[in-house]
């Protein structure tokens, strides 16, 4: 069997975004897409796969699997490799994908092309558009072996519905809980009602501009008013209103939303670099020269704690 | 208990990137310390302060420029440095194949690095390196405690925090968010100017990627810009949203 493999991402049966992303952009490449999903108890979760175009749902179910980690992912995957032949084996650029794409890679002795924007495929052979220097440039990469390997930044690739067999089919288990040489002590989720950054719709971020937690509280409204993550530039992060995971720039999160709403965020270039490819950009700012200004497609000069509030209350007519 | 910390030299973060010749420029640009990196010889240089480590040691792969960013780490306060004198258009594989082998001849209790190089972005390198020396790996680390040979670490992980331990040796990659790194002292500077450091040739690897096409992308185009009364441009934003962006409203 050849074909293009994803490897889905789940943890306790929530199936992240991304997953259904690739799958649906795999499909458009024409050759036969294999959803792989590790864990356990994970079998009910195929035709949730086959609902946006997998053709095949590979089900890795052992205990072993129940959450991830390096050594027996890796020997399951090779495992796998050498008894199907995947042409391509995509991962999601995700904490865990790319753990796992980069173990596989160097234990394959090949290349991998990471955090990928753009997808070609044809037989032993990818080409991988990657965003280098912070989105400042564009490189197509190629990358052969068999099978070749990437991994898909979140939220780029569309999610199509297209219904497919999806018949399930169980690889013989080759890893063993001797593989495993990382104990998770703790995995404590962020705790939020609103969507994680790197896949949200909307992003609504907050910066200098805020002042302090009260105008934090301003930007929050219109964020929960959208259904859209909340994010802030490093000024506010450093200043402590917001946590660093919610960090939007070069050394925090790259989003790719529909839409994305700086409020009383200057626009310095290392913010620019994590969120200039969204969709569509609004800004308010009260400075009338803020470089935010130049990418934003909607801009408001004006004082946040004012316009803000007044944009909610319009919203919600 | 011997720390290594991998620093690669990078463009600065401001720095205007353009193509020439099918190649990024590089000339005039202010190259520093990947940030990622900065952070994890602090981290280093803590450990050391702390009485946990006795030696920091830094390694870059790269051009003879890349001896300014181990001159740094030893302004810092790291011990000695190591040059691996490499092509800087090696891809990761290249990367980690000569950076491991350096290591190996080292055998560090505990290997540093960034989670991704700024430049790049691949976040492969640290990962590949645990692999061929048979490692394990934490990646995107906020905090680290180190006791009875093991290391454990609070990493960023998506959604979540996850708190993981491996036994040493390990490789450890880091986040910014795990520490504030120190500007270096007048008095650092002049030590790093006499602390060792070695320049080796790197072992035979051959890139498996290759670039095959290099742009800029499309300039954003500034669109509208309101300049009036808040009430006024509140309605035109709301508007815009509603119907050229199509928001839906959770009631
Ligand atoms: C290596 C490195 C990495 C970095 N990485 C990141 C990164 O990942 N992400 C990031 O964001 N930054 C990053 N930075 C920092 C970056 O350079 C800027 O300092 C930072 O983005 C500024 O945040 P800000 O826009 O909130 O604050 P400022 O630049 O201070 O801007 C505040 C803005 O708020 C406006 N304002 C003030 N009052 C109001 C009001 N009442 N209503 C409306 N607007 C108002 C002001 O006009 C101003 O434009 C990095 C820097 C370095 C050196
Ligand atoms: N040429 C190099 N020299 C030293 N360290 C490197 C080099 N390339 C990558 N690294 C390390 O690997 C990390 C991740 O890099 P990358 O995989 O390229 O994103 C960096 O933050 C460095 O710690």
């Amino acid at each position: 069997m050849a074909g293009t493999w994803i490897v889905v991402e789940q943890r306790d049966g929530n199936i992240r975004k991304v997953s259904y992303e690739m799958i649906s952009e795999a499909k458009k490449i024409g050759d036969e897409v294999v959803a792989v999903v590790f864990g356990k108890g994970v079998e009910g979760q195929a035709a949730e796969y086959a609902k946006y175009g997998a053709d095949k749902v590979c089900v890795v179910e052992d205990d072993v699997f129940a959450n991830y980690n390096t050594g027996a992912f890796v020997a399951q995957m090779v495992a796998m490799i050498k008894e199907y032949s995947p042409n391509a084996v995509l991962f999601a650029h995700t904490f865990n994908g790319r753990d796992f794409a980069s173990r596989l890679a160097q234990k394959l002795e090949q290349g991998l092309a990471t955090d990928a924007i753009a997808i070609q495929l044809s037989a032993g052979k990818g080409i991988f558009t990657r965003s280098i220097y912070a989105g400042k440039a564009l490189a197509k990469v190629e990358v052969t072996g068999s099978p070749v390997l990437a991994t898909v930044r979140p939220g780029v690739c569309e999610v199509v519905p297209g219904a497919a067999a999806g018949a399930v089919f169980k690889p013989a288990i080759a890893a063993t809980a001797a593989d495993v040489y990382q104990t998770v002590k703790s995995f404590v989720p962020t705790v939020s009602a609103r969507p994680e950054l790197t896949e949200a719709a909307v992003v609504v971020s907050g910066g200098r501009g805020c002042k302090g937690p009260d105008g934090i509280k301003i930007v929050e409204q219109l964020a929960d008013l959208l259904g859209a993550a909340l994010g802030g530039s490093r000024a506010s992060i450093d200043s402590g209103w917001l946590g660093h995971e919610l960090q939007v720039g070069q050394t925090g999160k790259v989003v790719n939303p529909n839409l994305y709403v700086a409020c009383g965020i200057s626009g310095a270039i290392q913010h620019l670099a994590g969120m200039s490819s969204s969709k569509y950009i609004a800004a308010v700012n009260t400075d009338t020269e803020a470089p935010i200004f130049n990418v934003s497609d909607f801009g408001v000069v004006g004082d946040l704690f004012k316009v803000v509030p007044m944009l909610v209350d319009n919203l919600k007519k | 208990m011997k720390v290594l910390v991998c620093v690669k030299q990078t463009f600065d973060t401001e720095a205007k990137i353009e193509i020439k010749d099918g190649k990024i420029a590089d000339a005039g640009i202010n190259l520093i310390i990947n940030p990622y990196d900065e952070v994890a010889v602090e981290g280093g240089i803590q450990l050391k302060e702390k009485g946990v480590a006795t030696e920091v040691v830094v390694l870059a792969a790269g051009s003879d420029k890349a001896m300014d960013a181990i001159r740094t780490a030893l302004a810092m306060g790291a011990d000695r440095g190591i040059l691996v004198k490499q092509d800087t258009a090696a891809d990761e594989f290249a990367r980690a194949v000569v950076l491991a082998a350096a290591i190996k001849a080292e055998n560090p209790d505990l290997v540093l690095a960034g989670h991704v190089a700024a430049d790049d972005g691949s976040s492969q390198v640290p990962t590949r390196i645990a692999e061929i020396l048979g490692l394990p790996h934490i990646n995107v680390i906020t905090s680290i405690e180190i006791a009875g040979g093991k290391a454990t670490c609070s990493s960023e992980a998506d959604g979540g925090t996850q708190v993981t331990e491996v036994s040493m040796p390990a490789v450890i990659s880091s986040q910014v968010s795990w520490n504030e790194p120190r500007y270096p002292s007048m008095k650092g500077i002049m030590q790093a100017k006499k602390k060792p450091v070695a320049t080796v040739d790197a072992v035979a690897a051959d890139s498996k990627v290759k670039i095959v096409d290099l742009s800029l992308p499309a300039a954003k185009q500034a669109g509208i810009k309101i300049d009036d009364d808040p009430d006024v441009a509140a309605a035109k934003l709301s508007e815009w949203m509603l119907n050229t962006v199509k928001v839906e409203i959770k009631k």
